[in-house]
C-alpha cells in the first residue's frame, strides 16, 4: 500500500432502508494519522456511513475502501483494520471492566491479554474500578471503558460514532484528549458529531453530511471561507455555560477526574 | 487468513457462562418449577394416577427433565436478544472473529446451565424415591438424549432471539414447548387418553423421548422408540439450525 493514499476512501456510496434513501451518493476521503469529522444533524445519515465503513452494513452501491482494504470484498482485513465505538457504549454490564478488555484481546488473538487489561485500565484511569462490575460505573467511565476496549491491538482506524454524547463537559475533554492522543500515535479517527465545537476542537478536516449527502468538506478555515469575509462587531465578551461551569467545578479535565465513582 | 473458530468460541462461551455464574437465580429458578410440579404430581395427584407397576416418581422424571429444558431455553434467547440490543454484537461483528462463535457461545451455554439444572433435578428426584437400575451405558444414553434435546431447543430459542421484537416475546416462545410434555406420556399412559388426543400424544416428539428414558432408567431394552426420538431430535435440530443461520444472516447483513 501506498503511503500517501488515504486511510479511508468512500465513493458514490449509497444506502437504502426499504424507501428511505439515507445515503445519496457520499464521497471522501480521510488521510491516515488525521482526525475527520463528519457532521449533521440527526437523521442525516451518519451512523449509516459509519456502520458501512465497519463492515456492519453493505452499501447498496459505491465502494468503501479502508486502510487499503474493499469493505464488501475484503470484510475480514478490514475488521484486522479498524475498531468501532458505537453511539450506545458497547460494554458488557454483568462483566467487570477489566475482563471487557482481557475479553476483546483474547478475540484479537493477543498474546498476555491481561497485560493489556491493565495497561489499558491505567491509560484510562480504571484501574481501581477494573474488578468491579461495569453496571455500578458512571456513564463517563463506561465511555471511557469502551474507547479502551477499541484501543486494545492498536487499530490503524478507528471509528467513533457520536462518542461525546451524552457525557458531562469534563467527560467530554478528557475524550478529546485520548482523541488527540491517538492522532498523535498515528491512529487515523473518523469521528461523527452533532456538536460543531466538538469539531471544530478536534478535526483536521470537517464534512457535513445533510440528507444523504456531503454538502461541504475541508479543513475549518475552508470551511470558514465558505461565507463572506468576517465584518468586524464590537461584541460584549460574555463566558459560556460550559466555561462557567469549568470554573465552578475547578477542574480542567485531568487524569484526577478519572477517579469519579458512581 | 486464519479462522479462530475455536479459540473465539471458548472466549465468547466464557464471557457468558460467566454471566451465569453471576445469576446464578437463574438455574434455580429454571429448577424451581418442575421441582414443584415433581412435587404436585407425586405427592398430591400421583395417588389417583395408574402408571403401571414402577413407582410414580421414576415414571414422572424425565417428563420433568424435558419440562425443565424446555423453560431453560427460553433464557438463551433472552440472553441472545440482550446482546443484540446493547451493541456489545456490533462491537463482535466489527471485530475478526469468526461469526459463529458468537452464536456457538450462547448454545453451549445453554447445555451447561441445562445440564446444571437437570443434575439438580434429578437430585431431588432421587431424594423422593427415584430408583433406577440404569448402567454406566444406559446413563449415557439418557444424558445424550437429553444434550440433544437441550440443542435442538436451544437453536429454536436462538431464532426467537434474533427475530424477537422485546423480550417478552423473546421469552414467551418457550411456553408452548413447556406444556407439550402435558400431552405425552410423561404424566399418564396415553392408552387412557381419547382417540384424537391419544393420536396426537402417541405421535409428537416428546412421547418417544420420554419413552426412551424411562426404557433406559428402567434397565430395559429400549427398541424403536429410541430411534424414533433421534429422528425428532437431530430433525428439529438441523432444522432450527439452517433457520437460526439464516436469521442470523438477514440479522447482521
Amino acid at each position: 500500500m501506498n503511503v500517501t493514499s488515504p486511510a479511508i476512501r468512500v465513493r458514490g456510496v449509497e444506502k437504502s432502508f426499504q424507501d428511505l434513501q439515507v445515503l445519496r451518493g457520499v464521497d471522501l476521503e480521510v488521510a491516515p494519522g488525521s482526525i475527520f469529522a463528519l457532521l449533521g444533524s440527526n437523521g442525516a445519515g451518519k451512523t449509516t456511513m459509519v456502520r458501512i465503513l465497519s463492515t456492519l452494513l453493505k452499501p447498496d452501491a459505491g465502494t468503501a475502501v479502508v486502510n487499503g482494504f474493499d469493505v464488501t470484498v475484503a470484510a475480514r482485513d478490514v475488521r484486522e483494520s479498524i475498531s468501532l465505538t458505537g453511539q450506545f457504549a458497547a460494554v458488557d454490564e454483568i462483566l467487570s471492566g477489566r475482563e471487557n478488555l482481557v475479553l476483546v484481546a483474547r478475540l484479537r488473538h493477543l498474546d498476555d491479554p491481561g497485560r493489556i487489561a491493565d495497561d489499558l485500565l491505567a491509560q484510562f484511569s480504571l484501574t481501581e474500578a477494573g474488578s468491579r462490575r461495569v453496571s455500578t460505573y458512571s456513564g463517563g467511565m463506561r465511555r471511557r471503558l469502551d474507547i479502551a476496549m477499541s484501543l486494545v491491538g492498536h487499530p490503524t482506524v478507528l471509528f467513533l460514532d457520536e462518542p461525546t454524547t451524552g457525557l458531562d463537559p469534563e467527560t467530554r475533554q478528557e475524550v478529546w484528549q485520548v482523541i488527540q492522543g491517538l492522532a498523535r500515535q498515528g491512529t487515523t479517527v473518523l469521528l461523527t458529531t452533532q456538536y460543531l465545537e466538538e469539531a471544530e476542537q478536534l478535526a483536521d478536516r470537517i464534512a457535513i453530511l445533510h440528507q444523504g449527502r456531503i454538502i461541504a468538506n475541508g479543513t475549518l478555515a475552508e470551511l470558514k471561507a465558505l461565507l463572506p469575509p468576517a465584518t468586524v462587531e464590537y461584541v460584549e465578551k460574555q463566558p459560556t455555560l460550559e466555561e462557567i461551569f469549568l470554573a465552578l467545578v475547578g477542574t480542567h479535565a485531568t487524569t484526577e477526574s478519572g477517579k469519579d465513582q458512581s | 487468513m486464519s479462522t479462530h473458530v475455536y479459540a473465539d468460541t471458548v472466549a465468547l462461551t466464557g464471557r457468558s457462562l460467566r454471566h451465569i455464574s453471576r445469576s446464578v437465580d437463574t438455574i434455580i429458578t429454571t429448577a424451581l418449577t418442575p421441582i414443584a410440579l415433581l412435587l404436585l404430581f407425586v405427592y398430591v395427584f400421583g395417588g389417583a394416577i395408574e402408571a403401571g407397576g414402577e413407582s410414580y416418581v421414576s415414571y414422572l422424571l424425565p417428563g420433568i427433565l424435558l419440562i425443565a429444558i424446555a423453560s431453560g431455553i427460553a433464557y438463551t434467547a433472552v440472553r441472545l436478544f440482550t446482546d443484540l440490543q446493547s451493541g456489545i454484537f456490533e462491537r463482535f461483528h466489527s471485530m475478526p472473529i469468526a461469526r459463529s462463535s458468537v452464536l456457538w457461545a450462547h448454545v453451549l451455554t445453554s447445555l451447561v446451565a441445562n445440564g446444571i439444572t437437570v443434575v439438580i433435578i434429578v437430585g431431588v428426584g432421587l431424594l423422593m424415591g427415584f430408583r433406577t437400575s440404569a448402567g454406566v451405558g444406559a446413563w449415557l444414553g439418557v444424558a445424550g438424549i437429553l444434550a440433544l434435546f437441550t440443542l435442538a431447543l436451544t437453536w429454536l430459542a436462538v431464532i426467537a432471539g434474533l427475530t424477537a421484537k422485546s423480550v417478552d416475546g423473546a421469552a414467551g416462545f418457550s411456553y408452548p414447548l413447556i406444556f407439550l410434555p402435558f400431552i405425552s406420556s410423561a404424566f399418564v399412559p396415553t392408552e387412557t387418553m381419547p382417540g384424537p388426543v391419544r393420536w396426537f400424544a402417541e405421535n409428537q416428539p416428546v412421547t418417544s423421548i420420554v419413552d426412551s428414558i424411562q426404557h433406559l432408567f428402567a434397565g430395559e431394552p429400549v427398541g424403536s422408540d429410541l430411534w424414533v426420538a433421534l429422528g425428532w431430535c437431530v430433525g428439529i435440530l438441523v432444522v432450527a439450525y439452517l433457520a437460526a443461520m439464516s436469521a442470523y444472516r438477514r440479522r447482521v447483513g
